[in-house]
């Protein structure tokens, strides 16, 4: 193993740990805004605000897909079109708040 | 026959079998949960009235359990670097506590699970309880699944490293990808069925 190689590693492990922080720090607002009983649209917005981005940090550093290869990028991003029709699904087949036959 | 691309890239994708083989397998499980989480927002939206989940369910055991799963990929991604700088017997250690991490999840989850059904609480009782006990089953599932998968890399599987250590060193890293990926979606249920 050469020694840039272990300061690579080095440099790696402190983001790991500065990426820990941050989620414990993100979980813990999480919870202290959900007491504020803000309204729902305004709440759903927040809680899936902060679980994006520490979704995203995730991915990001300890999935390491920060410095991923293109193809593993074309498969998420197919995957992200379906996950986002799948979503919508519900949305497009409801009209004035019944179900489109 | 030897498996072909476990260690050297191949030259048309510029990456290992594995790593593809992984994440193939990570996309359909982004389909599985998501077609979970449209039908909680079908059945959410569809209905007259919905419960906040911390009305019903525990938040500071579900909290707990949350910065349990963010520390257990922690240890995981350190597992991994410790290999990577050759360093087996650190990896153990962190392999360890990640499969203790998870132990410990599946602790807390039991005796969630224990009260609500000594309430009579059960996925019959009401729609947020359907869904509820359904994509947190599943979850559990996919725990204990990575926990069997990790303790066979801290066991038997781990003679690899005496032979061929950089395809153990990939096969850990493809373990801790479904690792954070259970975390990943752990992330996204605490808020959707805890706090909402």
């Amino acid at each position: 193993m050469t020694s840039d190689h272990a300061a690579d590693i080095d440099r790696h492990v402190r983001v790991y740990i500065t990426v820990f922080g941050a989620l414990m720090a993100l979980t813990i607002i999480t919870v202290v805004v959900s007491r504020f009983h803000l309204p729902v649209p305004i709440a759903v917005s927040v809680a899936l605000l902060v679980a994006t981005i520490k979704g995203s940090l995730v991915a990001c550093y300890f999935m390491h897909l920060i410095s991923e290869k293109k193809l593993i990028y074309a498969v998420l991003m197919l995957t992200a079109v379906f996950f986002v029709a799948l979503l919508a699904l519900p949305a497009v087949t409801v009209h004035n708040g019944y179900w489109i036959h | 026959m030897d498996i072909p691309y476990t260690v050297e890239v191949r030259r048309d994708t510029g990456l290992t079998n594995g790593k593809i083989g992984i994440w193939l397998f990570l996309a359909s499980e982004v389909m599985l949960f998501g077609a979970l989480f449209a039908s909680y927002i079908l059945i959410r939206t569809g209905a007259p009235s919905w419960p906040r989940g911390d009305t019903i369910l525990n938040v500071p055991l579900a909290t707990f359990n949350t910065l349990v799963l963010i520390s257990s990929s922690v240890t995981m991604v350190m597992a991994w670097a410790s290999l990577m700088r050759h360093r087996f017997g650190t990896f153990r250690i962190y392999m360890g506590a990640t499969i203790l991490l998870g132990f410990v999840f599946l602790v807390v989850k039991y005796f969630e699970y224990s009260h609500k059904f000594e309430n009579g609480l059960y996925p019959s009782t009401n729609n947020f309880l359907a869904i509820y006990f359904t994509l947190t089953g599943l979850h559990m599932l996919h725990v204990f699944g990575g926990m069997m998968v990790n303790a066979y890399f801290l066991g038997p599987g781990s003679k690899l490293w005496k032979t061929n250590p950089e395809w153990f060193t990939n096969r850990v890293e493809h373990s801790g990808l479904f690792w954070h990926f259970v975390d990943l979606v752990w992330i996204f249920l605490f808020p959707t069925l805890y706090l909402l």
